[in-house]
């Protein structure tokens, strides 16, 4: 058997007092497909970024087809026959694709020669590999799909061997995702290297020829695919056995609690992000909006909460009539009763340099419990925090902690200790588990039972399909802006995707 | 270099690194002092000496820190909603125009006691006006608030000018000044009150106003940290977004933070104008509007820091105005060049001696990834 | 309108545009590598004093252009190295550095020289003096054109060529070369740079470095081409309306030339204003309001009335890398 396209030895990495990878072991065989698996903070992305030289590693050794090399640069990696397909598309939005794909390869310092060459390039490998883009259009006109497609040409005119992809599927439809593991696949046959990071389990069984398993920092496993199932990964990326099923009963819905009529919503330049949206929440069950990221979630959210201004319709919460085109205030929804987890925390729904009990009060600052008129009294802010914090096991719980020093579990559980608190009559959650670790997955998923158990309503929002067939009771599939169906929970996985991808259900059926 | 700087103990934070920063910034004033030719300890004994060495030294040093710890306050309102007010200056020249209309038409009938509340009313009313523009352009039209209130600076000193040329100079005077206000429009000095009392204390300018500075600066203090309103304004300041999500409105906290800034800034006006120089003219700002910015980044836009770190540049100031007596080769310019240093290195470089403290501290606070 | 006086507005309209656009220009390079640079105006103010000083010791005009350029150069990499190396404020950078500038400028100049901080006068042969272009006398009569090249792009100090000539080159650069495509990419994107094999620290030290070299060259125009000293403050502001020029021409080098000159020319439209009559109010224009007006149609720019500018996406932020 031929040397292992890649073997990493003993690699060893700290971020100040974080130890981010342990000693960590891995042998990529060449031409194969391998897995990487972990949780959020598990140390994967950091090993790859080891790999492609944008860090360096305090200890231990890379071998590309068995001969050490030194990564100290992306440069090193590069010449070294790896490339790397970022999670966050490392892309110049308002550079043409032809521009982004000599960035760093120009060739000399006139761009002339080397567009020319890329240009050959590209026509070559769309050839080759069914990898067709248009090499003048404007990154920010191409949907992510082949924003993706030119981020893996950027890797093969760079000459890449091996190709990193991480988490690579994030922000694709499935049948996008299907697309990639086709041409995946045919890299694989041409005899390239591919190393996949993901926390898809789904994936990993679908495309991988073997896997390797990390937590907290080290390589626990590495498994042949074909001999292994989704419960023993799972096991080992959590070191305990966990329930993948989320426990709940029937909803028993209620009164209607929110209705929105043919709610429009545009961005800066126009464009109809939300397109002539209508649907109903009642109380006592959890509306699911499944769809791939960036198709008219956020933008509903932000609208129902009142951040952002409708072009036109109608919400009707409570019995009162809302008008979302004038009327458009968080503070007054919040008054009515409208509780909001927001898809991002970072950027919404915390103050990370805030101590923990400014961000218990964010939004409920104005009540008069926290002091009266124009008075704001610390001491009740930080007694209501640590009320709040026994409550929803917040950790530490140290009301006067900076946020930005609790974890992204209990980040979330603060937000949702907030929202939660006043048992609003709805719910609006966003993507409740992004970044969180499994353990305060459940914790966050119960809690989201309990609050539609006592008879309130949740909308929720997740491009997790699985958390929402999980937790919903009702799914609404959104696509370009428009609820293209809604289907029960149990539908299968495909049929959903189906309509994720904008297939309608008329459409599936024939 | 991916380290997040780990936060230092709040005693080394908000005392020793301010004083780390002022060292450097001697350090390096102390370099341009011998590059000229001079002695740089004896400058500095001089310096010492001539803003404390006696009362009326003291007293003059008080007068300018009074006038500092306004604009120092002006511009720490505004970063904590996370704005850069450059345009205290101007601000506080238009505040003198408030000021000047108060004492003028009042002086004569009035005694000062009730014309200083009028006055101070109408400083902070005149300042505040002129941050409105800038914050109501930043806030409904997105101009880059540091040019904007850079640009309203010079259309101020333009406007100022005309008036006092056109308007407000009695036709005896030679400079471009108003007329001396009358007792009226005049605020009793420390020097004054103790000489009422036997006591020999020169004629420097330090008057009541200080007491109104040190109110402004409890004021401030329960403001950003005891109110909704300082709440939503730091929300603002540190997270724009997370405050729209709160439901508090951007346009409000920024034309707000900025009359409240512009209204301290205005302010200053009445130590220099009730309590010293008794008249309008075109030159009472004497640069104090820019020290502020040094002054609210030494003290770390908190007021007991603006306070201290207002004592300190009124000690450069007055310090300064007898070195440049005693030394004539080092004009006052060089208080400019020391203020601008603090900022450099208080300001834009303040990580540069962070590493350094780390020797001093015995470990840093674990910061906890946030995965 | 007498056509004469069209001709001498235009031909001031030029020598006020050249300080304007170069400032502007420089900015454009230091905020397409993302880095914001409110101490321009400190810059040329330094260059300035730099250029008068060493023009007039050494009785060089290209000594003082050079001394200019360094200083310059100088103060962008304190100003790179508070922003970029050590990642903090770029605006409060800026600002220590136009405080700075004023204060050490002056202090200097009157230890050193003791005319208030003026430098000493400078014979024409250490300045930058009006060149005539070829074939200007010849052409002088022609009707119309003539004029125009003899009194307008005729007649003109080297600076002011070296300005306009910056405009089509710096376009080159940004678009055409290796060097602009990064520069432009940095500023938008510095993580796909990095993880493109370059290095963002040594690009952005690039970008805010002939930033500097512009500072120098609009500096030295206000002391030793268009006046014949060095004065306090007397860039007055320049570096600002520069900037928001910059903001005017949406960070294009083409548009800065459109905006720079605009600003010239009201600048220049304001001279024959100066105790001119408003027709039919019998006022006379207050010498305050000329010259408040630039400032005034900053912010009036500023306002928005020009569109939505985007400034460069990674512009004022330091680069850390992510995790």
């Amino acid at each position: 058997m031929a040397e292992p396209a890649i073997e990493l030895v003993g690699i060893d990495k700290r971020f100040g007092p974080v130890h981010a990878n342990k000693d960590i072991n891995l042998v990529v065989e060449d031409g194969t497909i391998h897995g990487i698996v972990g949780e959020n903070g598990a140390g994967k992305s950091t090993l790859m970024s080891i790999l492609y030289g944008f860090y360096h590693a305090d200890k231990g050794e890379i071998k590309v087809a068995g001969k050490p090399v030194t990564i100290h640069t992306p440069n090193d990696a590069i010449a070294a026959g790896i490339g790397m397909v970022h999670q966050h598309f490392m892309l110049v939005e308002n550079f043409t694709v032809l521009e982004n794909v000599i960035l760093g390869v120009e060739g000399g310092r006139l761009l002339k020669g080397g567009e020319d060459r890329a240009r050959a390039q590209l026509k070559k490998l769309a050839e080759d590999y069914d990898l067709d883009v248009d090499p003048d259009a404007l990154i920010e006109d191409l949907p992510v799909g082949l924003q993706q497609r030119v981020e893996i040409l950027k890797a093969l005119t760079r000459g890449a061997e091996t190709l990193i992809l991480d988490e690579p599927t994030g922000v694709l439809t499935p049948a996008e995702a299907d697309h990639l593991f086709r041409i995946l696949g045919q890299l694989k046959a041409q005899g390239k290297t591919i190393i996949l990071i993901t926390h898809k389990l789904r994936e990993i069984m679908a495309i991988t020829d073997r896997v390797s398993v990390m937590r907290r920092g080290e390589m626990v496993a590495t498994l042949q695919t074909a001999r292994t199932d989704p419960e023993e990964i799972a096991e080992l990326m959590v070191g305990r056995r966990v329930l993948l099923e989320v426990d709940k009963g029937p909803a028993k819905p209620g009164a209607e609690r929110l209705r929105v009529e043919g709610l429009t919503v545009v961005d800066e330049w126009g464009v109809a992000r939300v397109d002539n949206v209508s649907f109903s929440v009642r109380d006592g069950e959890i509306v699911g909006i499944a769809g791939v990221s960036g198709n008219g979630q956020s933008e509903l959210m932000e609208a129902l909460s009142g951040i952002r201004k409708a072009k036109s319709g109608r919400i009707v919460l409570n019995g009162e009539t809302i008008d979302p085109v004038h009327e458009a205030d968080p503070a007054k929804m919040r008054q009515r009763g409208m509780g909001h987890v927001p898809e991002d925390r970072h950027h919404l729904g915390l103050v990370l340099p805030f101590e923990e009990s400014e961000n218990i009060i964010l939004g409920y600052h104005r009540r008069d419990a926290y002091g009266k008129g124009f008075n704001l009294d610390p001491d009740l802010v930080r007694a209501d925090a640590r009320r709040m914090n026994e409550k929803f096991d917040v950790r530490p719980a140290n009301e006067k902690l900076k946020t930005a020093n609790f974890s992204g579990g209990n980040q979330q559980k603060i937000v949702l200790a907030r929202e939660m608190d006043g048992e609003p009559a709805m719910l609006l959650v966003g993507q409740p588990t992004r970044g969180v670790d499994i353990g305060a997955i459940e914790f966050i998923h119960k809690q989201l039972i309990a609050l539609r158990d006592r008879g309130k309503a949740v909308l929720l929002v997740s491009v997790e399909l699985d958390e929402i067939r999980s937790l919903a009771d009702r799914v609404l599939v959104m696509f370009a802006g428009r609820i293209v169906g809604e289907v029960p929970p149990e539908t299968d996985e495909g049929d959903i995707g189906l309509l994720m991808a904008g297939v309608t259900q008329k459409e599936a059926a024939e | 270099m991916a380290i997040p700087y780990a936060k230092l103990p709040s005693w080394a934070e908000l005392g020793v690194m301010p004083a780390v920063n002022v060292i450097a910034g001697f350090v390096v004033a102390g370099i341009v002092v011998a590059f000229i030719g001079e002695n740089p300890a004896k400058a500095m004994l001089i310096l010492i000496d001539g803003a404390l060495g006696s009362l009326n030294n003291i007293f003059y040093t008080l007068f300018y820190a009074t006038s500092f710890v306004f604009t120092g306050l002006a511009v720490a309102v505004a970063f904590h909603a996370g704005l850069f007010n450059i345009g205290g200056e101007g601000q506080a020249y238009v505040g003198g125009l408030g000021v000047a209309l108060v004492c003028l038409a009042l002086d004569h009938y009035l005694p000062w006691w009730i014309v200083a509340p009028l006055a101070i009313v109408a400083s902070a009313l005149f300042g505040a006006a002129w941050a409105f523009i800038p914050g109501w352009l930043q806030a409904k039209r997105g101009s880059h608030i540091v040019i904007t209130t850079i640009m309203f600076n010079f259309i101020a000193s333009s406007m100022m000018v005309y008036l006092l040329v056109y308007w407000l100079k009695p036709l005896s005077a030679m400079g471009p000044s108003s007329r001396l206000f009358e007792a009226g429009g005049q605020i009793p000095q420390f020097s004054g009150m103790l000489k009422a009392m036997g006591v020999a204390a020169g004629s420097a300018p330090a008057n009541l106003t200080l007491f109104l500075a040190l109110a402004a600066a409890w004021g401030v203090w329960k403001l950003v940290w005891r109110t909704k309103f300082g709440y939503e304004m730091r929300t603002f300041g540190f997270s724009p977004t997370a405050a729209t999500y709160a439901g508090i409105s951007s346009v409000r906290i920024t034309v707000l933070a900025m009359l409240i800034s512009g209204g301290l800034a205005g302010m200053m006006a009445v130590n220099n104008m009730m309590g010293n120089v008794h008249k309008l003219d075109i030159d009472f700002v004497f640069g104090a509007g820019f020290v502020g910015i040094a002054v609210a980044l030494m003290g770390r836009s908190h007021p007991v820091g603006v306070v201290l770190s207002a004592l300190l540049f009124g000690v450069l100031y007055q310090g300064g105005a007898e070195l440049s007596f005693s030394m004539p080769s080092i004009s006052r310019d060089m208080i400019l060049v020391i203020q601008a240093l603090v900022i450099l290195f208080a300001g834009a470089l303040e990580n540069l001696f962070r590493p350094l403290m780390y020797f001093i501290v015995p470990a840093p606070t674990p910061v906890k990834e946030a995965a | 309108m007498d056509l004469a006086i069209v001709y001498s507005i235009l031909d001031s309209s030029v020598r006020l545009t050249a300080p304007i656009l170069l400032a502007c220009l420089g900015g454009l390079y230091s905020e397409r590598s993302g880095v914001f640079d409110i101490g321009i105006e400190g810059k040329m103010l330094f260059s300035a004093f730099a250029a008068g000083a060493v023009a007039w010791h050494s009785g060089s005009a290209w000594l003082g252009l050079g001394a200019a350029v360094l200083v310059g150069i100088a103060f962008s990499l304190l100003h790179g190295y508070a922003s970029i190396t050590q990642r903090g404020n770029q605006i409060i950078s800026g600002v220590a550095i136009n405080f700075l500038a004023a204060g050490l400028t002056a202090l200097l100049g009157k230890a050193w020289y003791g005319q208030g901080g003026k430098t000493p006068q400078l014979a024409n042969e250490a300045r930058f003096t009006s060149l005539t272009l070829p074939g200007a006398d010849a052409v002088k009569d022609v009707p119309f054109l003539g004029p125009l090249y003899s009194g307008i792009v005729s007649g003109h100090s080297i600076l002011v060529y070296v300005a306009f000539f910056a405009v089509p080159f710096t376009w080159w650069v940004l678009f055409r070369t290796r060097f602009g495509l990064r520069l432009r990419a940095v500023g938008e994107n510095p993580a796909a740079v990095d993880t493109a094999g370059i290095s963002v620290v040594w690009l952005r030290y690039a970008g805010v470095t002939i930033c500097g070299v512009f500072a120098g060259l609009a500096g030295a125009y206000l002391a030793i081409a268009q006046s014949a000293n060095f004065a306090p403050n007397m860039s007055a502001g320049t570096g600002f309306i520069a900037l928001a020029a910059l903001i005017f021409a949406k960070w294009n080098p083409v548009g800065a030339l459109g905006a720079t000159f605009l600003f010239g020319f009201l600048q220049a439209l304001a001279i024959p204003l100066q105790g001119a009559q408003i027709p039919g109010l019998g006022w006379q224009v207050p010498v305050q309001a000329i010259t408040a007006s630039p400032y005034i149609l900053t912010v009036i720019l500023l306002a928005g009335f020009i569109g939505k500018a985007i400034p460069p996406k990674a512009g004022g932020v330091a680069y850390v890398k992510e995790r």
